[in-house]
């Protein structure tokens, strides 16, 4: 199978804080990868430099076969401009755990403006397509609500139509559900489900190590900036090798 | 109730004096407040000196009346509406610009709005109106060598230099205020635009401004009703204002103090719409943040 993001070696300071130490990874297309691990391990900047929310200090990430953020030439790495840098974020989606709607845009104008204002498709097949998504996700009945208006799980599952309508490659979601009640988890869970069933290529940062079991085709266990433990969620989750994963685990399921 | 009635009923009662149910029914009555009334009955008679002063005083209201509407004072009005808008828009885009250089992380368009901020906001405004008119001292002549030429006397008129200084002056303080209301959007909404394969100017454009505009609204409704009262500073370069005009009717018949009245009642007149109008606009402009079902369904919705 033919990998669609490739990580190299990556290595991210905040400071003096060692964000991500030599991270390197490859994940398939169609596949769905969950990230666990403590908070500060990595996992959440790790997503954000796919998507080159944060930069790289050094290492490579290829995104559909791009190297993300640089152009080669010759043995030098040039920076890309603002506007390479928005074109190549448009192969993946991103889920954000504060949701991040736009306040001033309706459930259904949030998940056009990016067709519409970026891809420059025609509005009436942009809205056809936006209704389409709200009832993937259960909501069209919420179709001229505002942000302010909608619960938690209910805004999550707007942010997910918003990142589906570029017709991404890849999705990636930042502990999606991490700012929701309990009792509005299951929602959003349950999408992101349908989702990886229609063959999406996803790469969850989760808490949720039950969703990570059913759903994931691999876990990956950070901690402290670096990968300590990969495999299928039976081996990493249920039998440990390592005695980080163990402890982190035991205190998750605790 | 006395401090030992209070005592009883508070402790050894047998419990039938102390919650008294048939109590319930009696009318509540709200608290009277004489302050208010004392306040406000002083007030009115404050008022009604000041008024009878004013009615006794040697002020000729018939020459009020009769300059209200005057040729002379209505153009000076239509050129304050006229210098006031053009000056603020000049500022509004102005000061968007500005704001949006000095947050920039390109150092030489931050280093030049740091500049233009700090200069018009460190020198007086009417200074700068001086210097505007006078210009022609300094530069006889302007153009472009070959394109066009013109003789500065002739480009600097009193209307030029007025719309130059204030419009200038404005956008160094409106770029604090655009400043301001980009800081108050969430770096959420930038991180979800960028997201969505939006460049940063995109962002700014669909995004970031328009969310910013609740909180820009506000201060800058604020500066258009200063404005209004600032064209009067142009008077001491000739421009034709409505306080310009009166000044030049009563250098004429002596009668001061009734055409400032008539000036000030435009003046009052001009604000008190600005006034309404800035409610409306930040209305308009606090769509989604707050949670106005009502309005919401009476909106067009998008679309079919």
């Amino acid at each position: 199978m033919t990998p669609i993001v490739v990580a190299a070696d990556v290595r991210k300071t905040f400071g003096s804080v060692q964000a991500l130490d030599g991270v390197s990874i490859e994940i398939s297309t169609g596949r769905v990868l969950c990230i666990v691990g403590p908070s500060g391990s990595g996992k959440s900047t790790f997503l954000r430099c796919i998507n080159q929310l944060e930069r790289i200090d050094s290492g490579a990430i290829w995104v559909d076969g791009e190297l993300v953020g640089y152009r080669r030439v010759g043995d030098k790495l040039y920076e890309l401009t603002d506007a390479e840098v928005a074109r190549q974020r448009l192969a993946s989606g991103m889920v954000f755990q504060r949701f991040n709607l736009f306040q001033h845009l309706t459930a259904i104008e949030n998940i056009i403006e990016g067709p519409v204002t970026v891809q420059k498709r025609r509005r009436s097949e942009a809205i056809d397509e936006a209704v389409a998504l709200l009832d993937q996700v259960g909501l069209a009945a919420k179709r001229d609500a505002y942000p302010s208006e909608l619960s938690g799980g209910q805004q999550q599952r707007v942010a997910i139509a918003r990142a589906l309508a570029m017709r991404p490659k890849l999705m990636l979601f930042d502990e999606p559900t991490s700012a929701l009640d309990p009792e509005l988890v299951g929602d959003v869970l349950a999408v992101m489900r349908n989702l990886a069933s229609s063959g999406m290529t996803m790469i969850v940062v989760t808490h949720e190590l039950g969703f990570a079991r059913e759903v994931a085709n691999e876990v990956v266990f950070m901690d402290q900036g670096a990968i300590v433990e990969r495999g299928p969620p039976q081996d990493v989750l249920v039998h440990p090798q390592q005695q980080r994963t163990r402890d982190f685990i035991a205190a998750v399921l605790a | 109730m006395s401090s030992a009635a209070a005592e009883a009923a508070i402790g050894s009662g047998t419990g039938t004096e102390r919650f008294d149910p048939s109590i319930a029914h009696l009318t509540h009555v709200p608290r009277r407040h004489y302050g208010r009334w004392i306040a406000s009955l002083l007030i009115v008679l404050a008022f009604a000196y000041v008024g009878k002063a004013f009615a006794e005083g040697q002020i000729d209201w018939k020459v009020v009346g009769q300059f209200f509407t005057a040729q002379a004072i209505m153009e000076g009005l239509v050129n304050t509406i006229i210098m006031t808008f053009c000056a603020m828009a000049l500022g509004i885009v102005l000061g968007i610009l500005f704001a949006v250089m000095v947050m920039s992380p390109n150092p030489v368009l931050k280093g030049v709005a740091v500049f233009y901020i700090w200069f018009f906001r460190g020198t007086p405004l009417i200074l700068q109106l001086l210097i505007w008119f006078n210009l022609a001292l300094v530069f006889p002549r302007i153009g472009i060598p070959g394109l066009f030429e013109a003789r500065m006397v002739d480009v600097m008129t009193p209307f030029v230099a007025t719309l130059l200084g204030l419009g200038i002056n404005q956008g160094a303080y409106t770029a604090e205020v655009v400043r301001s209301g980009i800081l108050s959007v969430d770096t959420g909404q930038t991180e979800a635009a960028k997201s969505i394969g939006m460049t940063r100017l995109t962002t700014l454009r669909r995004i970031v401004l328009p969310q910013a505009m609740r909180v820009i609204i506000p201060p800058v409704g604020n500066e258009v009703i200063s404005m209004v009262k600032l064209t009067s500073i142009a008077s001491v370069i000739g421009f034709a204002e409505v306080l310009r005009n009166a000044q030049t009717i009563y250098y004429a018949n002596a009668r001061v103090i009734e055409l400032l009245i008539v000036a000030a009642a435009w003046y009052l007149m001009i604000v008190t719409v600005l006034s309404v109008g800035q409610h409306f606009l930040e209305r308009y402009f606090a769509k989604g943040h707050n949670r106005r079902r009502a309005r919401v369904a009476a909106r067009p919705a998008v679309g079919a």
